[in-house]
């Protein structure tokens, strides 16, 4: 696919430029000869699957990783980045995946870091207070300068990564994954900052994985897959499946093809239930509803607003503080016995938590020990003394084939598995132990568009055998696809049901965001 | 009632010599702990200051060259410490027990090697040691209550590194908190990844901290042998390595708490020897090893009960290692 440069870029060299770009991490080449250009004063995407080499390009450009060969232009000139410090002389600035930010320091302390201005700080600080007021003003990135940064929520913590990069001259602006962490509102928010930026002549790079933002901001996108440049091409002239298509390298599904539901008798029943955290707070104030057989039901939000709490109590990971949980008919909530995490499985609840790294498994265990984690007393892997180490090896490797996973190493740790992967792994063992109830939590946060696609059919197939599905997610675009029947949570209350429906999904989401916006709340 | 006067303030003088070393020492490992590096091997590196400062002193009579020798030794240990935990990521617990148990044999080996005397050094005579500062006045300002016997007990007759040590103070929290390299001494050892990628180094901040804590920990060992002792006794740190650590717990890593909390810890140790071998009302005379553990006592009733918040620095004792 022939390169795409804009009306300007045929007068001016690109502001950014990369020349057969090499690095390698011990036997994995990260990045095989990675050229590409971005256009003075345009939104550039680069797209591609984790392990892609998208980050690692970037990094290379910001100075933070060497690069084993190649060239940066900024400007037409090649510039030698051997550290951060070279990449923000040259104007080269970067807001990470992880915030690098002080927590205990004010915004105005985390943006002088490395740009003090002299020995003192008295003088520096009176000149970064009124430089900050003047960008929050023309960009719109308002933050209270003088709280502390871990007071604050992410949104406003990657405006203090934006200011920071801009303090410091930056002409241009990578942002390896920003929206990962952030609210659709807090995305709105960053989009209107980024076009601003570019209205000032800014040049922009984002890295994502996300289809739909590419398509909603960028200018040109450049896709790369195993550490290769596979295209380049203007925003406007690809979509959604040809940009997935190239990251993947095959074709994809992108929408869940999925039957109508045929639901059957109710499986899960809730009422009035309310939930407090540790220190006593309200986290989900009197929530009501059912999940019947053959239905998946989806619970959309903003993270933070009691989703996840309810999740976890009704996996029996968390104390209820009052109302009624029925399984097939039976009352759980007063009956601590049976509603724990052990005897819930026991009553064919599967759970797959929204963390799976935290909750879904040991990462330092080896996969096969993971596979049989919760049901390890199982008669099936235990012998009078002994655990059964063949069958739990037999096991793992069943479970790996049929859900591909990759490496196919049932005794590879379940660290070094990618995210994908280690999520296959969790819904294998979730899935396969035939569930009545699945109860799951984002089940593709950081997870490849290949495994996405697997996963979403596999949820489906078990709707399609009857099995009730209670699901999490802040993606509204795995929500609405996926969901039988919505319900949208809003601090710690359902705010109503939404049928997923194909022709009015734009429309939908909207009035989702609406929702949990808290506009309904007050209506 | 002016005996009652007196006696309270030979304590506060006695609390004021005894604390000297402990805030030096605190001190220290605030550097290097802000910038995140853990440094267990405190008492080890005061050992060998002490120990360098007298034997250097006694050999050439100049208690000066003897300071620089003590602060000679202290940074080259740290700078070892520095070579194994900044350079090369190790544990820096165990590197400090490495250098505790170095020193802790080293020095008395040396000692018995080159002056013969059962691995001390010879007593130094009041020329080899540092002296104290006489302040005008005295006979003054004298007769005049309260602040006559105040200036000439506690003021007058200080010894030198006393006085430094109040500037090491107040200039260790002008340090942190109005300059260039106190913000990015508590950003390394808070987030050294925001640092790295603000595009100073990361390694270069923590070298400096590590030097910075070899230097007044070279200060603390030569107090202990040329100022407040007259020449250095095998283990003569007696724990203080490790008290100055509990003083910057027990401070939560801040200047001014630090301070209080050293002062405690050498109030308690004065009033301990004050209390040895006197009759008590109630309970007589305690045996000389009860009183003695007060200090010990008192830090692990500190550390146990009082400090369950403290917030280390986030990045303290981990050594930074880029993500790729």
């Amino acid at each position: 696919m022939p390169d795409a440069p804009t009306a300007a870029a045929t007068l001016t060299p690109p502001a950014l430029e990369t020349r057969g770009v090499n690095k390698w991490f011990g036997a994995n080449h990260a990045n095989r000869d990675v050229s590409l250009a971005v256009p003075k004063g345009t939104i550039h995407g680069v797209i591609g699957e984790n392990g892609a080499g998208k980050s690692t390009i970037m990094s290379i450009v910001y100075g933070y990783l060497p690069a084993d060969s190649g060239e940066i232009l900024v400007d037409g000139r090649p510039v030698a980045v051997k550290s951060p410090r070279d990449a923000l002389a040259a104007g080269v600035g970067m807001v990470h995946q992880h915030f690098m930010l002080v927590d205990p320091f004010t915004v105005l302390e985390n943006v002088l870091l490395g740009a003090e201005g002299g020995v003192t700080l008295a003088a520096g600080m009176e000149r970064a207070r009124a430089e900050l007021v003047r960008l929050a003003r023309d960009y719109g990135l308002e933050v209270d300068l003088d709280r502390p940064v871990g007071e604050l929520p992410v949104g406003a913590q990657q405006r203090v990564e934006i200011l920071k990069a801009l303090y410091r001259g930056a002409d241009i602006l990578i942002l390896d994954e920003p929206t990962g962490v952030l609210t659709p509102q807090e995305t709105d928010h960053l989009f209107r900052i980024l076009r601003a930026l570019r209205e000032q002549g800014k040049t922009i790079v984002i890295i994502t994985h996300k289809l739909r933002e590419i398509m909603e901001l960028t200018d040109n996108v450049t896709v790369m897959r195993r550490g290769e440049v596979v295209a380049n091409v203007r925003t406007a002239e690809t979509s959604k499946e040809q940009l997935a298509e190239l990251m993947v390298g095959r074709k994809v599904l992108l929408r869940v093809e999925k039957a109508p539901a045929q639901p059957g008798p109710v499986v899960l029943e809730v009422s009035g239930l309310t939930l407090r955290d540790r220190s006593g707070v309200e986290r989900v104030k009197g929530v009501g509803f059912s999940v019947r057989a053959g239905e998946i039901v989806g619970i959309a939000g903003v993270s933070g607003n009691g989703q996840s709490e309810l999740l976890e109590a009704l996996a029996g990971m968390r104390p209820v503080a009052g109302g009624s949980v029925r399984l097939r008919g039976e009352e759980l909530a007063d009956r601590p016995g049976l509603f724990n995490a052990k005897a819930l499985r026991g009553l064919r609840v599967g759970h797959v938590p929204e963390d799976r790294q935290k909750v879904g498994l040991i990462t330092s265990f080896e996969a096969r020990e993971n596979a049989i984690l919760g049901h390890h007393d199982d008669q099936a892997y235990n012998g009078r003394v002994l655990m059964d180490r063949a069958a739990v090896l037999s096991r793992c490797e069943a479970e790996m084939e049929a859900y591909d996973v990759r490496p196919r190493d049932a005794r590879l740790r379940a660290a070094n598995f990618s995210g994908g992967n280690q999520q296959k792994i969790v819904l294998a063992r979730e899935i396969e132990r035939n569930p009545d109830l699945l109860l799951v939590g984002q089940p593709t946060r950081g997870v490849d568009i290949g495994a996405i696609e697997f996963i979403h059919k596999r949820l489906v197939r078990l709707r399609d055998e009857g099995k009730a599905i209670l699901l999490v997610s802040v993606e509204l675009d795995e929500i609405v696809s996926l969901s039988d029947r919505i319900l949208v949570m809003f601090d710690g209350r359902l705010m109503g049901e939404v049928a997923p429906n194909d022709a009015a999904l734009e429309q939908i989401e909207r009035r989702l965001g609406l929702m949990m916006a808290g506009v309904e709340a007050a209506a | 009632m002016d005996e009652v006067f007196l006696a309270i303030l030979l304590l506060v003088d006695a609390t004021i010599r005894v604390a000297t070393p402990l805030v030096l020492a605190a001190f220290a490992a605030l550097y290097g702990e802000r910038a995140g590096v853990v440094d267990i091997g405190l008492e080890g590196k005061m050992l060998a200051g002490a120990f360098f400062a007298a034997a250097v002193a006694s050999s050439t009579g100049n208690p000066w060259l003897g300071l620089l020798a003590g602060i000679a030794a202290s940074v080259a240990l740290s700078l070892v410490h520095g070579f194994a935990c900044i350079t090369h990521n190790g544990n820096q617990v165990v590197s400090g027990m490495a250098i505790n148990i170095l020193v802790a044999g080293l020095a008395p080996t040396l000692a018995y090697a080159w002056f013969h005397q059962g691995g001390q050094t010879p007593l130094l005579p009041s020329s080899a040691r540092l002296p104290q500062v006489h302040l005008p006045g005295v006979e003054v300002l004298s007769p005049i209550p309260v602040i006559g016997p105040i200036y000439r007990e506690i003021f007058d007759d200080a010894n030198v590194l006393i006085w430094l040590t109040v500037l090491v103070v107040i200039a260790t929290h002008w340090v942190l908190t109005r300059t260039r390299f106190g913000l990015r001494l508590r950003a390394v050892g808070e987030s050294p990844a925001a640092v790295d990628t603000a595009g100073i180094s990361v390694t270069k901040l923590r070298y400096q901290a590590v030097i910075i804590t070899g230097v007044l920990t070279g200060v603390a060992g030569a107090y202990l042998s040329t100022a407040h002792g007259a020449g250095f006794v095998r283990d003569m740190t007696a724990g203080k390595g490790y008290l100055a650590l509990a003083a910057l717990i027990f401070g939560k890593w801040r200047p001014w708490p630090t301070l209080f909390a050293c002062l405690l810890f050498a109030f308690t140790d004065a009033v301990q020897v004050r209390l040895q071998g006197v009759p008590l009302p109630v309970v007589g005379v305690i045996p000389v090893q009860f009183i003695q553990m007060l200090p010990y006592v008192l830090t692990v009733l500190l550390l146990a009960g009082f400090v369950g918040k403290a917030v280390a620095p986030k990045a303290s004792g981990i050594p930074y290692v880029k993500e790729r």
